[in-house]
């Protein structure tokens, strides 16, 4: 072993030429990574080319107009102000639906469910996940707006002095808290994964030693699980929030849509950007084509942004813990 | 709890000496909640029966506050208001989870029950070619055969991307690049459906003028969103596999090409099948990219990805909703139960495929 070997030297020799299989290999791989970039700046780049010719022969501010006339070769008018206010509107209510819900179910799984069944219960969570965005549709028109009818009008007629819930209710319960409600189903999975995530990552010393202090399960919970784990429920929920805001299908078989901005929850109109553009598209002529795509260019940067921020804030955690 | 007699036993602090008794206050016998659980119930419901409008959820959530209340006041005046807050959480937590299990129960029933009326042999094998949307017959035979080959091509495009730039990230990538591919793999995962079929619209355009829709624009759109997913997971497979391999497969001379192909991929193989499943499974059920790409109103069976509007289930089940007739509802209900069914075949396969062919890792 101690004599001086030939393939002790080889390496040096064998630096020089690469072997033909592995520039290939490395090159293939690069290059579909390099792909994936082209394929995200060709999606910007697309958008932005085809939705160009519309904003040019738009005679209305396309920020502050609420109406949409754009099918047609002259002068169209159209604007993003109702659509965009919708979507947010759409998002919040299933943010502020899901996310209290997300984390009581997360802490459930980690901290309450008896261990043996906490890892079905949480698969069963991952089902809601699984489901179709057009199913969810079917089953919130053909099942869900009836059940809710009741609770609608329960909720205005005792909470009807908070503007949100003012009547006259909608008859058909095809309205925006319907649209916000199953937008929130569908985003609970998402939440619960992540919260469930770091609030496995709490650890062990600080739950105990909270528990050795004498603090009952929801006081260790409360001073060494929530602090630890509100970066990732914040990731979670903006997570959450991004695929609300461009969830198509649910709203666009639920909502009575209108081109307002409303408040009123309980009545049908608003109308969000992804829905619009579901429901228009096939009627499109003129420059409606190109004025969706140009609405589309705006769903695409209100998402990047959201998401993007949750990266930010779910990275900034991982560098601390 | 085993030998003691005592009704205040908590069970958990163990079996303290008298003096501590009075340190720890009362407690409520471990009875208690069950029974306020049971008494909520009954009162629920039987409140809801006398009024004449009993409906299970309706009842589940009177219950669920009832026993919220009840067992928080008790805890409050036997224990202490500590003890109080943590029992009326622990009954918030629980609720939170039975609230969540109502949709996916809900649907999951609600899809069964309508949709097995009509789904049957004949609605599975024939399109609906010549039938008008109000006639009682038609089924989803092109929209399957769309969907199979929509979805087939989209694999086919998506999958040797998303795995060689995970080979990239795992075995390769250092540096800017890499650190770029990564985070912009996860700005695509939030690209939202839409976006990805404009996307595939304002290229079509430019490349085959305005108003062309075929398969190959919808399978195109579907990976935009399929490569993000596949590139994940594989990523998260292949950093599984243990670096000793490689290293044992350096130290035999063999290229890393090689190694990668004949001694990583293998050793993943059931990870990588089972992520890609899942990520055919999200992209089965894309509806919107479709409607815009693929066209909405075919009715005939078309297995040309390249010459014509082709129908897929998603789309199918939306149109279907869209015209809004009792047997368009009925026809909707049928397909969504397909796709369902299809989705969850998915699932239990990347599951099966997992747990049989799990990568061994350490000794």
């Amino acid at each position: 072993m101690t004599t001086t070997d030939p393939s002790a030297t080889a390496p040096p020799q064998n630096r020089g030429k690469r072997r033909v299989g592995d520039v290939v290999f490395a090159n293939t791989a690069r290059g579909s990574g390099i792909l994936i970039l082209a394929i995200l700046a060709g999606v910007a780049a697309f958008l932005i080319i085809q939705s160009s010719d519309s904003l040019a022969a738009n005679t209305a501010n396309f920020f502050t107009t609420e109406s949409w006339e754009a099918n047609t070769r002259e002068n169209p008018a159209f604007g993003v102000a109702a659509l965009a206010f919708g979507t947010v509107l759409a998002a919040t209510i299933a943010l502020v639906i899901a996310t209290p819900v997300a984390i009581g179910i997360a802490l459930f799984i980690v901290y309450y469910a008896p261990r043996r069944i906490a890892a079905v219960l949480g698969y069963m969570v991952d089902l809601l996940a699984a489901i179709p965005s057009v199913v969810y549709g079917l089953w919130g028109i053909g099942y869900l707006v009836f059940e809710l009818q009741g609770f609608y009008d329960g909720l205005n007629t005792y909470l009807g002095w908070i503007p949100l819930f003012a009547g006259p209710v909608s008859t058909t319960g095809r309205t925006m808290l319907s649209a916000g409600i199953v937008l929130a189903v569908m985003i609970l999975p998402i939440i619960t994964a992540m919260s469930r995530d770091v609030f496995k990552q709490v650890p062990q010393g600080h739950q105990e030693a909270a528990l050795a202090m004498g603090a009952t399960r929801w006081e260790m919970i409360r001073m060494a699980v929530l602090p630890f784990g509100r970066p990732g429920v914040i990731g979670g929920a903006m997570l959450g929030l991004g695929r609300a805001l461009g969830e198509t299908m649910a709203v666009a078989m639920i909502l009575s849509p209108a081109l307002v901005i409303s408040p009123f929850l309980l009545q049908s109109g608003n109308q969000t950007i992804a829905a619009h553009i579901a429901l228009q598209y096939p009627e499109a002529t003129g420059y409606g084509v190109s004025a969706l795509i140009a609405a589309g260019l705006v769903l695409f940067a209100i998402t990047l942004v959201v998401n993007m921020g949750a990266r930010f804030v779910v990275a900034r955690r991982k560098e601390f813990s | 709890m085993t030998t003691t007699t005592r009704p205040q036993s908590t069970g958990s602090a163990g079996d303290g000496p008298q003096a501590q008794r009075s340190i720890r206050g009362g407690s409520l016998p471990r009875y208690a909640p069950p029974a306020v659980l049971a008494v909520s119930a009954l009162v629920a419901s039987g409140a809801l029966f006398a009024l004449g409008s009993f409906h299970l959820v309706t009842a589940g959530l009177i219950t669920a506050a009832l026993y919220a209340v009840v067992v928080g006041a008790a805890s409050a005046t036997v224990e202490n208001s500590r003890k109080a807050k943590d029992r009326l959480v622990t009954a918030v937590v629980y609720i939170c989870f039975g609230t969540a299990m109502l949709p996916l129960v809900s649907l999951l029933a609600t899809v069964v029950l309508e949709g097995i009326t009509r789904l049957d042999g004949y609605f599975l094998t024939v399109s609906m070619n010549g039938v008008t949307p109000s006639m009682d017959a038609g089924g989803v035979y092109h929209a399957i055969v769309g969907t199979v080959a929509i979805t087939g091509l989209a694999a086919l495009i998506s999958i040797p991307i998303g795995l060689f730039t995970a080979i990239y990230l795992v075995e390769y990538g250092r540096g800017r690049l890499a650190k770029a591919i990564t985070f912009f793999v996860d700005v695509m995962t939030g690209i939202p459906s839409i976006v990805a079929g404009l996307f595939v619209v304002a290229l079509w355009m430019a490349l085959f003028g305005p108003g062309e829709t075929n398969g190959a624009a919808g399978a195109v759109a579907l990976s935009v969103l399929m490569i993000p997913v596949v590139v994940r997971s594989s990523e998260e497979m292949l950093r599984l596999v243990p670096q000793e391999l490689r290293e044992a497969s350096y130290a035999l001379g063999v290229p890393k090409w090689l190694t990668i192909v004949k001694v990583v991929l293998p050793t993943a193989v059931a990870g990588l099948t089972t992520g890609i499943m899942l990520a055919l499974a999200r992209v089965i059920g894309e509806t919107a990219p479709l409607v815009l790409t693929a066209g909405s109103s075919a009715v005939a069976i078309n297995w040309n990805l390249f010459n014509g509007q082709m129908m897929s289930l998603p789309v199918f089940i939306y149109s279907q909703v869209r015209m809004g007739g009792a047997v368009n509802m009925e026809r909707a209900w049928a397909a969504a139960l397909t796709l369902i069914a299809i989705v969850m075949l998915l699932f239990l396969a990347a599951r099966l495929i997992s747990r049989l062919f799990a990568p061994k890792l350490g000794r």
